[in-house]
């Protein structure tokens, strides 16, 4: 019988909840945490809003050996670890060595203390730079962390495809699992909240101006404007299906389809991605469009975006069949977070039987024709949820999640073992 | 072995001596070292004042002058390197399907240069904790997220399958290719454009790794800095570049007749989960990388003629590797000849994991084994047989390149002659 | 010049580098291991690179490397200021 990825653990760092508790709570009232940012004074930028973490004081939950080597999305990265490998329930002592590891997603890098390392360097004749900085802010920080904090030694790995590294990495610890593997750590974090993160992300050009938080992310809306940056992120616990059973460990469910493409070079007249990303995920999981019950949305408010995801979700479904979720309107584009924390998102929506609201989106613009679950939650029993990731410049990425099941087999030829 | 076999088809470089492929061979098997001074930018208040740089000029790469705008090195690199590969692989682009067609591309630091550049000028010298957003230049989102690196080169060669950056530090290069070769074997893609690029030579880095004491700073002989396995070596010379593989699927490969350079073969990682830089001395988890690559490849460890190093010239690394290429190779270990490249083309962290499969690729092409350079007095704790200076002749079968990385990644990866097919193996060019 | 005083180096390594959670830095912490107190090379390296810029002094790299211990670092760095100084 071939192995089946399923989530025992979540851990969330969100703007709208410390904790998976916080966060789900939060996100099906259509409670936001969207604000003013405070981080450092935005007064001087065009863009004034932000989805920062509150309340998460670093000393209660980082060792305090760590806290002069680490930026702040690796706080946020180790206590979700933390978190999740508690929610699952699972006992490190008892993992056999070399079959444990961590794959995470990563964005931005740790920006913060690069800005504060340029300054110490650049400032003065003379500078220098810590000697944290080697390693402290690069992509791979994350999964060297976790894995030192954890004693996980199997193979570790980093995606950077922006808004999408999160369901590829979920894909890959799925690889792991399915190849052997014990226990996966997988998931996302970023954070560029200071005012050289904040710069790089407005040259962007997509992110929205508006300065009231009800209306400043607004994806398929007919009030589109861009998007708000914001930091977090999930860090999930992933282990074969069955061991899990075996162990009493409560099943949130099962990675059961991935898919991943890129779109057409600029200029070319060939189609984008998004739909056939859509339809590998489906076959992978063997399942009818007819069977998602619902889509967690890439939504990434800026209209033409905007308009082709619609495009696709409904070439793919048909209009207006399948609901559609937005919670990230409550959090803003998370970076390599985001896809992590839709999937923990789609995982409680499936085991509460709740799809969560879109904050704001109260007036869904008509010719997307997409069934936009807001300003209320919705009770529906769902189970298989896709949850759908787009990068920056291109990538498309598609993720199934499915109900825990008791049976059915899944054969795979996997040539490549761990 | 059952399941999809995955082939090098094609190569490109960009490497310190000399860019391209044939440029590349040439001088690393000539035993001259590419270390100089810096020059990209005054170093002279830093204690490691040494670089092998690229003599890299994009226009003659077919880089139009909004990609030179745009791009920053790195992507520079990768493009050209991708573009040599794609052209040395001789398979037609516009005939292949691009849903088939996916890119991976390694690196640890992303767009470092271009954020420093540009970080001067919106923080006025570093003035400024509250950055001049006026100042921001219109691809600064493009440096931020490294995955722009991985859009730049999918563009190049107009792939629509799975793209992504695979950033694991010093161990990129290898793990990029490892990963593209698993795409293939799954059928997530018939051709990967795999490989790895860097272009970490700024002052942060520089600082950074004097810092940590990690680099050498021999600033009066740059030539002979980098000294791996030697008794007096003191540290790595930083180094920029990258390499690029067509990667296909043997039966593909097969249907077009494509000259094979050579067989992926196996590839495992681990992880120490001991320390960001430190490394244990006993080199266990590095060996159970090679363990589980030569046993994922289903060969065994006297199979092994060759074994590309790490060997990044610190006192701390070339102990650990010596110690795990013991343990996994037994008395095997001391018929092998190990060598490291980085003794004359520097450290390029990311991209370096790539540039030495490529090093592999053509050795096994030619059955020539590259030398480490500069190493003239043996060290009592690293006892092996490096292949002192000197190239030499052997045929390969099997050779193995291992790389260790900061965050604990220990990677390694096996090439041999394509095993299948030898009948249809193009001419050696 | 001043000399580096065991508070002093007890402010420098908590800047630096924190403080293990089981490890009491107030205490008599002079004759202890770094490597007991929890601080790792980087710590050190950390926390000579800050002790170099106060004092205005180089640190020889196998002096940083072969203080053991707080006394041994305070003796090497105090020498180091000694022998620096105008007088």
């Amino acid at each position: 019988m071939a192995r089946r990825a399923a989530v025992t653990g979540i851990g969330v760092v969100a703007p709208n909840g410390l904790g998976t508790a916080a966060y789900w709570s939060a996100t099906v009232s259509g409670h936001s945490g969207i604000g003013r940012v405070t981080r450092f004074d935005p007064a001087s930028y065009p863009v004034r809003l932000a989805g920062e973490v509150p309340d998460f004081v670093d000393g209660q939950h980082i060792p305090g050996r760590l806290l002069a080597q680490t930026d702040r999305m690796t706080r946020l990265a180790l206590a979700a670890s933390d978190w999740a490998v508690a929610d699952a329930g699972a006992d490190g002592s008892t993992w056999p060595d070399y079959l444990v590891s961590v794959v995470t997603a990563g964005g931005f890098g740790g920006f913060e203390f690069g800005q504060r390392e340029l300054e110490s360097l650049w400032r003065e004749d003379g500078g220098q730079v810590s000697a944290y900085q080697s390693f402290a802010w690069f992509y791979a920080v994350n999964t060297g962390q976790i894995s030192i904090r954890h004693g996980t030694r199997g193979p570790g790995s980093v995606f950077v495809t922006e808004q999408a590294g999160g369901l590829d990495g979920l894909a890959q610890a799925r690889r792991l699992i399915e190849a052997g593997g014990e226990a996966v750590f997988a998931g996302g974090f970023d954070s560029a909240l200071c005012p050289w993160g904040w710069v790089a992300q407005i040259a962007s050009g997509r992110l929205s101006t508006c300065e009231d938080p009800d209306r400043a992310f607004l994806p398929f809306d007919e009030e589109a404007r861009g998007y708000i940056p914001g930091e977090g992120g999930a860090m999930l616990v992933l282990e074969d299906a069955e061991a899990a059973a075996a162990r009493g460990a409560r099943s949130y469910g099962e990675i059961a389809g991935y898919g991943a493409t890129f779109d057409p070079r600029p200029g070319s007249d060939r189609p984008p991605g998004l739909a056939r990303a859509i339809r590998l995920a489906l076959a992978d999981a063997g399942l009818a469009p007819e069977q998602i019950g619902v889509v967690f949305a890439d939504a990434s408010g800026l209209p033409d975006q905007d308009r082709r995801e619609a495009a696709a979700i409904n070439e793919v479904f048909g209009a207006a069949t399948v609901p559609v979720c937005t919670p990230k309107t409550m959090t803003g584009r998370l970076c390599a977070g985001g896809a992590a924390l839709d999937v923990a998102t789609a995982l409680l929506s499936l085991r509460d039987g709740v799809l969560p609201p879109s904050a704001n989106a109260v007036r869904p613009a008509p010719d997307y024709r997409l069934d936009l679950v807001g300003p209320r939650p919705r009770r529906v029993d769902v189970d298989n949820a896709l949850i759908l990731a787009r990068g920056y410049g291109g990538f498309n990425a598609a993720l199934v999640v499915r109900k825990p099941t008791e049976t059915g087999t899944r054969t795979k030829e996997e040539q490549w073992t761990r | 072995m059952t399941g999809r076999s995955v082939l090098i088809t094609g190569v490109g470089t960009v490497a310190p001596g000399g860019i391209g492929t044939k440029q590349f061979w040439k001088l690393i098997t000539s035993g001259a070292t590419a270390t100089r001074r810096i020059g990209l930018f005054d170093a002279s208040r830093f204690r490691s004042q040494i670089a092998a740089e690229c003599d890299f000029d994009p226009a003659a790469h077919g880089l139009g002058p909004q990609e030179i705008r745009r791009m920053d090195r790195a992507a520079q690199f990768a493009v050209a390197a991708a573009r040599e590969a794609v052209r040395d692989s001789g398979l037609e682009f516009a005939a292949t399907e691009p849903t088939t067609i996916g890119v991976t591309v390694g690196s640890a630091v992303g767009c470092t240069m271009s954020l420093e550049q540009e970080y001067v000028v919106v923080s006025d010298g570093g003035r400024k904790w509250h950055v001049d957003n006026a100042y921001g230049v219109p691809h600064l989102y493009d440096y931020i997220v490294p995955s722009s690196l991985a859009v730049e080169t999918a563009w190049a060669v107009q792939a629509e399958g799975p793209v992504s950056v695979i950033s694991t530090g010093c161990t990129s290069g290898l793990d990029s290719v490892g990963h593209a070769a698993r795409l293939i074997a799954e059928g997530s893609a018939e051709v990967m454009i795999a490989g790895a690029t860097e272009a970490p030579i700024s002052p942060i880095t520089v600082a950074c790794f004097d810092a940590i004491k990690a680099t050498s700073p021999d600033n009066d002989d740059p030539e002979h800095a980098s000294r791996p396995f030697d008794l007096r070596r003191n540290g790595f010379v930083l180094g920029e570049g990258a390499a690029f593989f067509v990667l296909e699927e043997l039966e593909h490969a097969r249907r077009r007749g494509a000259r094979c350079y050579a067989e992926i073969a196996g590839f495992a990682s681990r992880s120490n989960a001991f320390h960001m830089t430190g490394l244990r001395p006993d080199g266990r988890e590095l060996s159970a990388a090679i363990d589980a690559a030569l046993s994922h490849a289903g060969v065994s460890a006297e199979d092994v003629d060759y074994v590309n190093a790490h060997g990044s010239g610190t006192r701390q690394n070339d102990r650990h590797e010596t110690a795990a290429i013991k343990r996994s190779l037994r008395e095997h270990a001391y018929r092998t000849p190990v060598s490291s490249i980085k003794s004359m083309i520097g450290h390029s962290l990311g991209a370096i994991g790539s540039i030495e499969i490529a090093a592999c690729a053509l050795a096994i092409r030619d059955g020539v084994v590259p030398p480490t350079a500069n190493l003239w007095e043996p060290d009592p704790e690293c006892d092996l047989d490096y292949v002192p200076r000197e190239a030499r002749e052997r045929p390969l079968e099997t050779v193995l390149s291992v790389g260790s990385g900061f965050g604990g990644f220990q990677s390694a990866i096996v090439l041999t002659r394509p095993r299948r097919g030898e009948s249809w193996r193009g001419e050696r060019p | 010049m001043d000399a580096l005083t065991i508070d002093g180096l007890r402010r420098i390594l908590r800047e630096c580098a924190g403080v293990a959670e089981d490890v009491d830095l107030d205490g008599d912490i002079a004759d202890v291991a770094f490597s007991d107190l929890g601080y790792d090379s980087l710590a050190l390296l950390e926390s000579a690179s800050r002790i170099e810029r106060e004092f205005s002094i180089k640190l020889a790299d196998e002096a940083v490397t072969e203080a053991k211990s707080p006394r041994m670092l305070l003796l090497v760095v105090n020498q180091t200021i000694g022998a620096s100084s105008p007088e």
